[in-house]
């Protein structure tokens, strides 16, 4: 690990955290999550999300998913900072935000298969995985659909006197939708608890980030909300988890939000049943070698934490664990015809 | 508090008149003492005490954090109310015009609307959406619009358009208590009409249509502005001896069935009104329940009466001519006699 030096200052000699941190070294007094049980997070999300593109290609898996594989950083480490209570809105790209949130994989791969025992009774299906229990208030169809919610959610907490924070979930894409504007708006404005993390994956399906914002950096936007902005490098788990910390404890503080950009690259197609757009070979290898979990390992590893056996296991662990998710599924029931119309008004069905 | 109570109780109120605008205002304030869950946020809600005095008042009483002034978002407003709603509280949204709900739509019919159902019943969106609609004050195609049909038409949604200042306060309390996300509409020209009002809490039923004037010779089905000019058209035809009966549904969704088909199978004719363009309208809804659940009843042809297929006209004549008069109706109710 590189330790950053930073210059003194007329004199002064107090460290101060830097805007771009590259690992939770380089807080001082900071205290480290478990990186072991991050690790396994982030292990436990790639399976999944791997084992979803063989469900999808054997049409064990009908409909389209939007698998998350390469991002798995981003989701843990925000994760990680936060506690059961505190709330997360995601995006169709969600699965990784639901069990970094501590979602039942058993329940998710039951819905992602529309069976009755899915997290909501199959009939949300991938986009619409939610656990209020967990403060995992719903994976979201709509490109921005969720941004809002994320305000909404943490006003809720100022008005009833908590000190929860709410996380918004949300892409490239999706920083380009007007609810983005107005929901980061309203929260600078009301100071509310709210994190903004937006996951700069590159790609809003075709369209490359590039060619749909001028500006290099959407964290550079946070100065025209007057919100703090921190452009994160989404591979590292460390550096996401401590960004979302630095955000978290000025939110609980009544400081409000924070806009986090979290640097990052969808290692997959922009979901499971669209073949393509082919990307630049280089650009994928580039990021490829940058993997999250590769990082966090090897950190692991140089820290003397975690041997290459340690690692098979973890990756086996998860392997199983997915493999009792789908058995799960598969062993579980179709929603019975009157679901159809239960569910839509508290009170019943309204003719 | 049951139907009968509650109505029994506005019956039985002393005859106090106040205004629409202020039985709505005084159903907030009186929800918002009871329940520290109910809060308001809109455009000029605080300070200015709303455009039309919905809110007049709320902000003395209950501070900026519960009466909460907003920048122009109407999108991240309903987005705020519905994850407000989901974690706890019970907001409700006020949209300046009607007009504005298309600047949130997304907000409303795919997160609102959907959330309790996509997430398996798990979760509650109790959110008002309260807003102004209609013609009458010259304000041209953006801020005259009637859309009611946009939302009755998206399951998740409830519908509630009352008629009366009565109506306006139970309508409103009911809909604050209510679980579910709510169109609440309100007709511009109904704010400073008058009427009496009983001055404790009660609560009007959703689904239950409540019957404005009794008559046996034709049904004139109504909401909103749209039931005072029937009534005003019910009396012309009982100076020639037509007696029209006039249901107000007050809430299109749920739609009380029941009370409409009753009163066509007394009257045997059928007019329903709205402002609201006719193309795609509710009451091609209203025409084809009769259709369908009580032709036989039927003396003569179904009429709709309602607003041209046209965007409303700043013009004073030309936005007047564009939705139904109480002649209108009046002259549809005639036709049907003979």
């Amino acid at each position: 690990m590189v330790t950053v030096k930073r210059k003194t200052q007329k004199g002064k000699t107090a460290p101060r955290a830097p805007r771009r941190a590259n690992s939770v070294e380089t807080i001082p007094g900071a205290e480290r999550p478990d990186r072991m049980v991050m690790l396994r997070m982030m292990v436990r999300i790639r399976a999944f999300e791997m084992k979803l593109a063989e469900l999808v290609r054997d049409l064990v898996i009908k409909g389209t998913l939007h698998p998350y594989v390469g991002q798995e950083a981003v989701a843990t480490g925000v994760c990680f900072a936060l506690r059961t209570d505190d709330y997360i809105t995601s995006n169709h790209r969600g699965h990784g935000h639901a069990l970094a949130k501590g979602a039942d994989m058993n329940r998710m791969m039951a819905e992602l298969l529309g069976r009755q025992t899915g997290y909501c009774k199959g009939k949300g299906g991938s986009m619409h995985i939610a656990d209020l229990d967990l403060g995992m208030l719903g994976c979201n169809g709509i490109v921005g659909g969720g941004i809002g919610i994320t305000a909404g959610a943490a006003l809720s907490a100022t008005l009833r006197g908590t000190d929860q924070v709410s996380v918004g979930f949300f892409g490239d894409g999706a920083a380009n939708t007007g609810i983005a504007h107005e929901a980061m708006n309203l929260a600078a404005t009301w100071r509310l608890p709210a994190i903004f993390v937006c996951e700069n994956n590159q790609y809003a399906l075709s369209m490359p980030h590039a060619k749909a914002v001028a500006a290099p950096d959407i964290a550079s936007r946070g100065a025209g909300y007057g919100m703090p902005a921190e452009v994160v490098d989404g591979n590292d788990a460390l550096a996401v988890w401590a960004a979302t910390r630095r955000a978290v404890q000025r939110a609980r503080q009544g400081g409000g939000p924070t806009l986090l950009e979290c640097k990052t690259y969808r290692w997959l197609q922009h979901s499971l049943r669209v073949k393509g757009p082919d990307r630049p070979a280089e650009e994928e290898a580039a990021w490829k070698a940058r993997c999250p979990i590769a990082k966090l390992r090897d950190h692991l590893v140089e820290e003397g934490l975690l041997d290459e056996a340690g690692f098979a296991a973890a990756e086996l662990i998860a392997a199983e664990e997915v493999q009792g998710a789908v058995a799960f599924a598969l062993a579980s029931p179709e929603p019975t015809l009157d679901e159809m119309e239960k569910d839509i008004y508290v009170g019943g069905f309204v003719e | 508090m049951s139907a009968a109570q509650g109505q029994a109780s506005a019956a039985a109120a002393t005859p106090r008149e106040i205004s629409y605008a202020e039985a709505i205002a005084e159903a907030l304030r009186t929800e918002m003492r009871l329940d520290s869950r109910v809060f308001v946020m809109g455009e000029d809600v605080g300070n200015f005490g709303g455009l039309f005095g919905g809110t007049k008042g709320l902000l003395e009483e209950f501070g900026p954090e519960r009466v909460r002034d907003t920048p122009i978002s109407e999108a991240a407003l309903i987005g705020a109310g519905v994850g407000a709603a989901i974690t706890g509280m019970r907001p409700m949204v006020e949209i300046q015009f009607m007009d504005f709900t298309a600047c949130a739509m997304d907000q409303i019919v795919n997160q609102a609307a959907k959330i309790r159902f996509m997430l398996g019943g798990k979760a509650e969106v109790p959110l008002v959406i309260r807003t102004p609609y209609g013609t009458g004050l010259k304000l041209a195609s953006q801020h005259s619009q009637s859309l009611e049909a946009w939302f009755a038409h998206v399951p998740g949604l409830l519908v509630v358009i009352p008629s009366t200042p009565a109506d306006a306060k139970g309508l409103l309390v009911t809909a604050l208590r209510d679980p579910n996300p709510i169109i609440f509409l309100e007709h511009k020209l109904l704010y400073p009409t008058r009427g009496p009002v009983p001055e404790e809490q009660y609560t009007i039923p959703f689904g239950q249509a409540d019957v404005k004037r009794i008559g046996t010779d034709v049904t004139i089905v109504a909401t909103g502005l749209m039931v005072r000019r029937s009534l005003e058209a019910a009396d012309a035809l009982a100076a020639e001896g037509i007696e029209a009966e006039v249901v107000d549904p007050r809430t299109l969704v749920p739609l009380d069935k029941a009370a409409i088909i009753a009163s066509v199978k007394k009257t045997g004719r059928l007019v329903v009104v709205h402002e609201a363009v006719k193309r795609g309208g509710f009451g091609g809804e209203i025409a084809s329940l009769i259709a369908e659940e009580a032709f036989d009843y039927l003396d003569a042809p179904i009429k709709r009466v309602a607003g041209k297929n046209v965007p409303i006209a700043f013009n004073e004549t030309l936005e007047k001519k564009a939705v139904p008069s109480a002649e209108d109706i009046s002259a549809a109710a005639r036709s049907l006699i003979r």
